[in-house]
């Protein structure tokens, strides 16, 4: 079910980079794209579409406003006289446990405000932060439990 | 019409090479390599992003603005990997971190 939604994805993207939007373009991109999954096959599971689609805009909205927020908190820091930085690497207790739920969790807490994602142990059920602000873990834990991986969850469980 | 596109390229123009300078700014001033990732992955992407959405803009052609939105989002992919793939390296080859860092949970875990 998921093959389709990726499938469309791959379809605008061909007809992103292939630079010409008509309709003929779309097919063969949507062609391109099933042959494409066809290598790859093997996510399958139920939860329709529409509301799944839904979760994962509002996963890529919340991205975007944490992005910008990002780059700001960094635009502040770097541009005071004396920086406050109290660094340092701590465990993330990991609830998802997929390999792409994995990537796509460390891939967003490296683009979010003040952590980046260095490592993930052995047994994958913990990943490694980089923070530039170590001086409430907790908290810092609690913020990528309750934003990023419970919208991970809600979108592709 | 035309000249509000002029003015929002613009500063989109503007403000993307702000953060590239920003970029720049902490690489230079931060102390180790693990605070720099954080100024050049973040900084750095949103300021190429601005620019690439400026250049579609400018260019007045729908093709051409998705094809810079495109490489905005194929930047937003690969950045994190770099990142990723530079800090756990340098950890890995036993780079410091920075004598103000107040925890590191990745070398108790390999010790």
């Amino acid at each position: 079910m998921t093959a389709f939604t990726i499938n469309v994805i791959f379809a605008v993207f061909w007809v992103a980079v292939s630079g010409s939007a008509s309709l003929l373009n779309l097919m063969l991109g949507f062609l391109v794209g099933a042959m494409s999954l066809g290598l790859i096959r093997e996510q399958a599971n139920g939860t329709s579409y529409l509301r799944r689609i839904g979760r994962i805009l509002s996963l890529i909205l919340l991205f975007f406003k944490e992005l910008s927020l990002s780059a700001w908190r960094v635009a502040v820091l770097v541009t005071r006289p004396n920086m406050q930085l109290k660094p340092g690497i701590f465990a993330f207790p990991l609830t998802v446990d997929r390999d792409f739920e994995i990537t796509l969790l460390a891939n967003l807490i490296t683009l979010t405000p003040g952590t980046l994602s260095v490592d993930v142990s052995k047994d994958r059920k913990r990943l490694f932060v980089h923070a530039l602000d170590c001086s409430d873990v907790e908290a810092a834990k609690r913020d990528i439990a309750e934003g990023f991986e419970r919208k991970i969850l809600e979108a592709f469980r | 019409m035309n000249a509000l596109i002029t003015i929002i390229t613009a500063l989109l123009i503007l403000s993307g090479s702000a953060f590239a300078l920003i970029a720049a700014i902490g690489l230079n001033r931060l102390p180790d390599l693990f605070t720099r990732m954080h100024a050049a992955s973040k900084a750095g992407t949103v300021g190429s992003g601005l620019l690439l959405l400026a250049a579609g803009l400018h260019a007045d052609d729908f093709a051409i603005l998705v094809r810079a939105v495109a490489g905005f989002v194929f930047f937003v992919l690969t950045a994190p990997i770099s990142a990723h793939l530079v800090a756990m390296a340098a950890h890995k080859v036993g780079y410091k971190l920075d004598s103000r860092s107040v925890i590191d949970e990745l070398a108790e875990d390999a010790s």
